[in-house]
């Protein structure tokens, strides 16, 4: 049998619109189904969530006197949090600490300052900037600054553990995972609503997301009876902003540019 | 081409050892395994999804919930009927499904798959109290 070429030309036509019809039929379709099925699942924010645009926390250093005042606010976190108690100091995890002033505030040259704050340990936590240099760091965006409220977050399911966040923070607010940290967690103290870590990732504070979420404020602040303040720094009319307003406050390593959200009044 | 016999009969050996693990397994598939539902699940019926779903997808369910909890603070999954659930692995799923050995464990050793949930997530809350 012959074709001619014009025989030919009308079937490529006929074939292109034929193929060209199905996806459009099938848009019509789908359309239609959609409206028909079950709505979609979504998700939300809990309604008693605490919100700001940063949370930010205000230290009061003429409230502690001394390591007494601090143990229970470091046991609080740590034991919610289930950080281990490693018995090797450079594989320590930490997520609240103290370190003399001098060590906290290296570049704040104060000569003969008041005794009491110079001996007095300051308790020091991640600061939260609101420019922080390890979520530049961060390969992985396992570590970022959430939009929403300000936290600095690890998610750990993201690192890696190549450890550029802990060179790149000012604060030594980062622990290395070095070993798998379920052995020094004391049984009896496992918090089972919330996870271990696990080897090999980097951690820190998360100012309380978790208590935050549910409308609670961060276990530090909750066992200080009032010595620290928590709360936005974007709200004016905020106990922070009041405290920060009102006193004369300082933060650490200022000069670098980070924009700490702790404040410490001294 | 005097050794052809030879060359065939290796070809036949080769492929008698190839395929010996399936002539070896012939009709022995290993069962599917069997799910223990603990009273608390049983007695809740419906799953945060249809149980097909859950079955089939459980794992883009829990990495929604992990992106969302982590990177958004998200926290509350409303289901397509509308039912509100905490977006938590050891402290909703685990609440029923307390059973791990018997209901995750189970079904992930009978895939061949080792997910590493349970490194960090603590698998039963309700252990011990």
């Amino acid at each position: 049998m012959e074709r001619s070429r014009r025989d030919i030309l009308k079937l490529f036509g006929i074939s292109a619109l034929a193929l060209s019809t199905g996806p459009v039929l099938d848009a019509f379709a789908a359309e239609q189904a959609e409206h028909g099925a079950a709505a979609e699942p979504y998700v939300k924010m809990g309604g008693k969530a605490l919100k700001a645009q940063q949370w930010a926390m205000v230290v009061d250093t003429h409230k502690f006197e001394s390591e007494e005042d601090f143990t229970p606010l470091i046991d609080a976190c740590h034991k919610i949090h289930n950080v281990p108690s490693l018995p090797i100091k450079r594989q320590e995890i930490k997520w609240i600490w103290t370190a003399p002033y001098h060590n906290a505030f290296p570049m704040s040259p104060m000569k003969f300052i008041d005794e009491k704050l110079e001996h007095t340990p300051l308790l020091v936590l991640c600061n939260h900037c609101e420019n922080p240099p390890c979520v530049r760091a961060c390969p992985t965006n396992a570590t970022f600054k959430n939009p929403d409220n300000g936290i600095v977050m690890m998610d750990f399911h993201r690192c890696i553990g190549c450890r550029f966040c802990m060179a790149a923070c000012p604060f030594g607010a980062r622990s290395f995972n070095f070993r798998d940290p379920r052995p020094f967690i004391n049984p009896a103290e496992l918090n089972k609503q919330f996870p271990t870590r696990t080897k090999g990732v980097v951690e820190k504070c998360n100012f309380c997301a978790e208590r935050l979420a549910v409308g609670q404020l961060p276990a530090c602040v909750e066992a200080s009876n009032g010595k620290l303040v928590f709360g936005d720094l974007y709200d004016p009319e905020s106990k922070v902003r009041e405290l920060i307003r009102t006193n004369y406050t300082i933060r650490r390593k200022q000069a670098l540019g980070t924009e700490p959200a702790v404040y410490y009044i001294v | 081409m005097g050794n052809k016999k030879l060359v065939y009969l290796g070809i036949a050996i080769f492929l008698v050892v190839v395929t010996l693990p399936f002539w070896f397994n012939r009709g022995k598939a290993a069962p599917a395994p069997e799910l223990v539902l603990t009273a608390k699940a049983k007695e809740a019926k419906e799953c945060v999804r249809s149980k097909d779903y859950m079955a089939k997808d459980h794992m883009r369910v829990l990495d929604l919930w992990r992106h969302a909890v982590v990177r958004n603070a998200e926290r509350i999954y409303v289901n397509p009927q509308g039912k509100e659930y905490v977006m938590s692995l050891s402290n909703t799923c685990l609440d029923c499904h307390s059973n791990k050995a018997e209901f995750c464990d189970r079904c992930h050793n009978y895939a061949s798959v080792r997910p590493y949930c349970w490194d960090c997530h603590i698998d039963n809350p309700k252990e011990t109290k």
